[in-house]
C-alpha cells in the first residue's frame, strides 16, 4: 500500500507538479475545445489562449508565494 | 518540419536530463567507487530499456485521436511546468539551476554515508547511481515515447535521444566532471518552449479541432509560445527590478 501510494505520488508529482491549478486548467480547457467542437465551432484557436492565461496565473501564483 | 522538431525536441529533452543523470552517476562513481556506480547506471538502463520495449507498441495500438488529446494534455501539464520554472530563472525569481552545486551537495552526503556491503557491491553508491539514472530516464522515456507515438515515429524520437545520450556519454567520460559549460537552462527553456508547443497542438486536435494548414501551423504555435515566454519574462524582470 505504501509502495502504491509513493507510485502514485511520483506520477502526480511528475505530471502536474505543484500546481494542480495549472492541471485542471488544461484539462478545462481541452473539454471546453471539444464542447465547441461539438456544437459546430472549430475552436483551434482556443488552446493557446488557454495556455497564456493558465501560464500567466501559474507565474502569478508562483510569485505570490 | 515535424520530424526536425521531433528530433530537435527529444535531443534537448534527452540531453538535459543525461547531463543531469551524469553528475548523479559520477557523484556516485567518485566517492563510493565506480564498479557500484556503473552496475547502478546498467542496471537503471536494463529497465528503462524494458518499459520503452513494452510501453512502445501499446501505445501504438490506440486511437491517434485519443493518444493526442491524452498525450497533448499531459504534454502540457508537464511542459508548463518546465517553462514556469524557466521563466522564473531566467527574470531572477529562482536560482539557475547548477550542475556543479548539485555535484558537490550529492557528492558530500555519499562521503557521509555508512558503507553497507550487498551482492559485492557498495549498496549506498549502486542505489544512487541505480535511482538516479531511473528517474532522469524515465522522463526521457517519457518524452520519447509520446513524442514518437503522437507523430508517428518512435524510431525518430528515439534518434534524438539516442544521439544525446552518446554525446553526454562521450563528453562525461573524457571531462569526469559535471557537465557545467552546457548551457542547461537555455536548454530547460527550450525544452519548456516545446512540450508547451507540441502539447498546445496535439491537445486542440484530439479535443477535434483543426489547426488552419494542419502540420504547417506547428511553427506559428511555435512561434507564440516564444513570444509569450518571453514577454512573460520581461513582464517579471522589469517586475523585479520594480521591487529592488
Amino acid at each position: 500500500m505504501k509502495r502504491l501510494r509513493a507510485f502514485g505520488h511520483f506520477w502526480w508529482d511528475f505530471v502536474v507538479g505543484d500546481d494542480w491549478r495549472a492541471a485542471a486548467g488544461i484539462v478545462l480547457a481541452i473539454g471546453a475545445t471539444a464542447a465547441l467542437v461539438a456544437g459546430g465551432v472549430d475552436a483551434w484557436w482556443l488552446m493557446p489562449v488557454a495556455v497564456a492565461a493558465i501560464l500567466w496565473l501559474s507565474l502569478r501564483r508562483a510569485l505570490n508565494r | 518540419m515535424t520530424a526536425v522538431f521531433l528530433v530537435a525536441s527529444a535531443f534537448l529533452a534527452s540531453a538535459v536530463e543525461f547531463v543531469e543523470a551524469l553528475t548523479i552517476v559520477l557523484a556516485s562513481g567518485i566517492t563510493r567507487g565506480w564498479r557500484s556506480s556503473l552496475t547502478g547506471l546498467a542496471a537503471a538502463t536494463v529497465v528503462l530499456a524494458a518499459i520503452v520495449a513494452a510501453l512502445g507498441p501499446a501505445l501504438t495500438l490506440i486511437p491517434i485521436d485519443v493518444l493526442r488529446l491524452v498525450v497533448g494534455g499531459i504534454l502540457l501539464a508537464f511542459g508548463l511546468q518546465w517553462l514556469r520554472k524557466a521563466i522564473l530563472r531566467a527574470s531572477g525569481f529562482k536560482a539557475l539551476h547548477d550542475e556543479a552545486a548539485i555535484f558537490a551537495e550529492e557528492a558530500a552526503e555519499a562521503r557521509t554515508a555508512a558503507r553497507q556491503e550487498r551482492a559485492g557491491l557498495d549498496w549506498y553508491g549502486f542505489t544512487l547511481s541505480f535511482k538516479g539514472v531511473l528517474l532522469e530516464g524515465l522522463e526521457v522515456a517519457f518524452i520519447v515515447l509520446t513524442f514518437g507515438s503522437t507523430q508517428g515515429s518512435i524510431p525518430l524520437a528515439a534518434l534524438g535521444a539516442g544521439i544525446a545520450l552518446v554525446l553526454v556519454a562521450v563528453v562525461g567520460v573524457l571531462v569526469r566532471a559535471p557537465l557545467t559549460r552546457v548551457p542547461e537552462n537555455t536548454m530547460k527553456f527550450a525544452v519548456g518552449v516545446m512540450l508547451t508547443t507540441f502539447g498546445t497542438f496535439w491537445a486542440a486536435e484530439g479535443a477535434g479541432a483543426h489547426w488552419p494548414g494542419d502540420d504547417a501551423s506547428l511553427p506559428v504555435v511555435l512561434a507564440f509560445v516564444i513570444a509569450l515566454s518571453f514577454m512573460s519574462v520581461g513582464l517579471l524582470k522589469r517586475r523585479r527590478l520594480a521591487f529592488a
